[in-house]
C-alpha cells in the first residue's frame, strides 16, 4: 500500500539512461511548416523522466504542454530531435501499448457501459472475455465504482466519469500514464478528492505519470517534479523538485506546501512577463 | 463483501452526488410519462380539430353554393363545396368498413393488403438505399478529396424530379436489366425508386455521423494503436448511429412516398399507389374511397416512422438520452 518510490530512488533512476521511462532530446515541434500559418509550438526540449516519477507540466495557455504530451504519446511526430519511451522510439512504445492516456474530457464512449468502456483497450489487445471481466472488476474496485459497472456514462457525474477514464487508461497496466488536464472540468471539492484518488492509485500501481495542469496547487500537491514551461516557442523554463512525502488532508495547510506553491508561482510570473 | 463495498461507497462524496443525480433522473422519467400522455392527447385533439375544420369549411362552402348571389363579395370568390369534392368525414371513415362491389373483403382489408405490397417494395428499396448510402458515407469520410468532388453530385441527384425518372427506370428495367441473374420484375423498379430517395439522407447524415467523434476520441484509439477497421467498428460507426437514425426516419417515409409514386408510373399490379390511381379514375362514383386510400398511405408512412423510432430507442437509447439532456 505505502510503497511510495522515494525521491532519491526516482532521481537516481533518472540518471541511469537505460532505465529512463521518457527520454526527450532536442525535440522541437513546428506545425504547418513553410505555410503562412506556421506555429513554432515547441523549441528544443530536453527532458528525462525516471520510473515512478510524478511529473506535472504547468505553464500559460498555448505554451505547448499538450503538444509535448502528444509527442511522448507519438500522436504527432517531432519536427526534429528524438523522443524515446521505455528505451525505444515513442512510435514503437505506442504500438507496444506502453502508455495509457486520459484527457480533459473523460472521453468515454456513450454507447458503452462503464464495464465496456474500461474493457475497450483490452478488447483491442485481444484479451479473452474472462480475463477482461476479471481485470475490469479489479479496476472498478480500485476506482471505487464497483456498483456502477453496468451504468452508462451519461448516468454518472463528471468526477465519476473521470475515474472511469483513469481506470480505462490503467486497465492494461501500462508503465506510463499521460494525463492532459484530466481534472480541469471538475469543481474544486471533487478535484481535490480526485487528486487523492490519483495519488493512491499511483502508489498502488507504481506507474510513472506525466500530468498537465493549469493549477499551481494541483501541480505542487501531486508531483515529485513540477516542470514550468514558457511560451513562444514552448520550452522548459524551470524544474522544481517537490517532496511532500505522504500527502493527506493537512498537507494543503503545510508551510512546506505553501513554500512550493510560491516557488512555482514565482517561476510562472517570470515566464509570463 | 458487497456490504462493505456499499458502506465505503456511501462515504464517497462522488457517490452521494450521484445519488442526488439519480433521484433527479427518476423524476425526469416520471415527467416523460406525463409528456407521452400529453402528446397523445394533443395528437387526438389535433386530428379532431382537423376533421372539425374540414367539416366546418365544407358546410360553409356548401352554404355559399346554396345561397348563390345572396352572399357578399368574400363568399363569391371562395371555392364551393359539395359531397363530391369533399365527402363527409363520417363517410370516408365509414368506407373502411364497407365491402366494395365485386369484392369479398371490406375496404380496410383491401387497403391493408395493398399496404403490405407497397411496404415490401419500399423496404427492399430502403435496405438497398441504406447499404449504398452508408457506402458513400464511408468513402466520403475516408477520402476528404472525394467529399469535395462527389458531394455536389450526390446533392444534384436529388434535384431531378421523381416523376421524371420513375418511368425511365421502369422502361430500363423491362428492357435493359438483363444483367441480373433473376428476371426483372416491375416491383423491383419501384424499389429502385425507393432506393433513390433513401440513399441520400443516409449518405449525408452518415457522413456527418462518421465524422462526429471528438478529436480526443480519435486520439484515444490511436493511442491504443487501433487499426482503421477497429476505429470504424468501435468508434465511428457507433458514434454515427444517432445521426443515422435521424436520417432513417426521413428515409423510411421517403421510401414509402417513392414506392407509391413509382407504382403510379410503373403500372405495377397492386400496391397503394396503384389503388390511389384507380380510385382517382373512379372518383365520381366513389369519392370517399379515394380519400380513404390516401389516408391509408398516410397511416403507412406514420407506421414506418414509428417502427424506426422504436428501433432507435432500442439501439441508441443511451446516446439519445445524453444528447437530449
Ligand atoms: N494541430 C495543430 N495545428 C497547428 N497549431 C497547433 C496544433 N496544435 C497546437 N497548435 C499550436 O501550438 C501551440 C501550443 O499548443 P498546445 O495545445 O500544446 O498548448 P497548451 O500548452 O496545451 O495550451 P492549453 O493550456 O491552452 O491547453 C499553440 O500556439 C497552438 O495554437
Ligand atoms: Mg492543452
Amino acid at each position: 500500500m505505502s510503497e511510495v518510490p522515494s525521491m532519491d530512488e526516482a532521481t537516481s533512476a533518472a540518471q541511469g539512461a537505460s532505465s529512463l521511462v521518457i527520454d526527450i532530446r532536442g525535440a522541437t515541434k513546428v506545425f504547418n511548416p513553410g505555410k503562412s500559418n506556421q506555429v513554432e509550438a515547441l523549441g528544443e526540449i530536453d527532458l528525462s523522466v525516471g520510473p515512478g516519477e510524478f511529473i506535472t507540466l504547468i505553464g500559460p495557455s498555448g505554451c505547448g504542454k499538450s503538444t509535448l504530451l502528444r509527442l511522448v504519446a507519438s500522436l504527432i511526430p517531432p519536427s526534429a530531435g528524438t523522443v524515446q519511451v521505455n528505451g525505444k522510439p515513442a512510435e514503437q512504445a505506442r504500438l507496444d501499448r506502453d502508455y495509457g492516456m486520459a484527457f480533459q474530457t473523460a472521453g468515454l464512449f456513450d454507447w458503452r457501459s462503464v464495464t465496456k468502456n474500461i474493457e475497450l483497450p483490452l478488447e483491442l489487445m485481444g484479451w479473452s472475455r474472462g480475463a477482461r471481466r476479471r481485470r475490469v472488476a479489479e479496476m472498478l474496485e480500485m476506482v471505487k465504482l464497483s456498483e456502477f459497472a453496468n451504468h452508462h456514462p451519461s448516468e454518472l457525474s463528471g468526477g465519476m466519469q473521470q475515474r472511469v477514464a483513469i481506470a480505462r487508461a490503467l486497465s492494461f497496466s501500462p508503465s506510463l500514464l499521460l494525463m492532459d488536464e484530466p481534472f480541469g472540468a471538475l469543481d474544486e471539492m471533487t478535484r481535490e478528492h480526485m487528486q487523492d484518488e490519483l495519488l493512491r492509485i499511483w502508489e498502488e500501481t507504481e506507474t510513472t505519470v506525466v500530468f498537465v495542469t493549469h493549477s499551481i496547487p494541483e501541480a505542487v500537491y501531486l508531483s515529485t517534479r513540477a516542470i514550468v514551461m514558457s511560451p513562444r516557442p514552448g520550452g522548459i523554463a524551470s524544474i522544481i523538485d517537490v517532496d511532500l512525502g505522504d500527502r493527506n488532508a493537512s498537507t494543503r495547510d503545510d508551510p512546506a506546501f505553501f513554500t512550493k506553491v510560491t516557488e512555482v508561482r514565482t517561476a510562472l510570473r517570470k515566464v509570463e512577463e | 463483501m458487497p456490504n462493505t463495498d456499499t458502506m465505503a461507497a456511501a462515504d464517497d462524496p462522488l457517490v452521494r452526488e450521484h445519488r442526488i443525480k439519480q433521484q433527479a433522473a427518476q423524476e425526469q422519467r416520471r415527467d416523460t410519462v406525463v409528456r407521452v400522455v400529453r402528446q397523445t392527447v394533443t395528437f387526438v385533439v389535433f386530428l379532431g380539430l382537423l376533421a372539425g375544420l374540414y367539416t366546418g369549411y365544407k358546410a360553409f362552402g356548401q352554404s355559399i353554393g346554396d345561397a348563390q348571389h345572396d352572399w357578399a363579395v368574400v363568399g363569391s370568390v371562395l371555392p364551393r363545396t359539395d359531397d363530391l369534392n369533399m365527402p363527409p368525414v363520417g363517410e370516408i371513415f365509414g368506407q373502411f368498413g364497407e365491402t366494395p362491389g365485386g369484392q369479398d373483403r371490406i375496404y380496410a382489408h383491401i387497403l391493408f393488403d395493398e399496404a403490405v405490397f407497397t411496404l415490401r417494395e419500399a423496404f427492399a428499396g430502403f435496405l438497398v438505399g441504406l447499404v449504398i448510402g452508408m457506402a458513400i458515407a464511408l468513402a466520403l469520410a475516408q477520402w476528404r478529396r472525394l467529399e469535395q468532388g462527389l458531394l455536389p453530385y450526390v446533392i444534384a441527384s436529388q434535384t431531378i424530379p421523381l416523376i421524371a425518372i420513375a418511368p425511365i427506370i421502369v422502361i430500363w428495367g423491362r428492357k435493359n436489366f438483363d444483367v441480373f441473374p433473376w428476371e426483372w420484375q416491375d416491383w423491383m423498379s419501384v424499389s429502385v425508386i425507393a432506393t433513390y430517395l433513401t440513399f441520400f439522407p443516409v449518405a449525408v447524415n452518415g457522413l456527418r455521423g462518421l465524422q462526429s467523434p471528438r478529436p480526443e476520441n480519435q486520439e484515444l484509439m490511436e493511442s491504443y494503436a487501433a487499426n482503421w477497421f477497429q476505429t470504424l467498428w468501435r468508434l465511428r460507426l457507433p458514434a454515427s448511429l444517432p445521426y443515422l437514425f435521424a436520417a432513417l426516419k426521413i428515409a423510411a417515409t421517403a421510401s414509402i412516398v417513392g414506392a407509391i409514386v413509382g407504382e403510379i408510373s410503373a403500372g405495377v399490379e397492386g400496391g397503394l399507389g396503384r389503388r390511389i390511381l384507380r380510385e382517382a379514375f373512379n372518383y365520381t362514383t366513389g369519392p370517399d374511397r379515394l380519400f380513404a386510400s390516401v389516408l391509408g398511405a398516410a397511416v403507412l408512412g406514420i407506421f414506418v416512422f414509428l417502427v424506426v423510432t422504436a428501433v432507435e430507442r432500442l439501439v441508441v437509447g443511451h446516446q439519445t438520452q445524453e444528447s437530449t439532456t
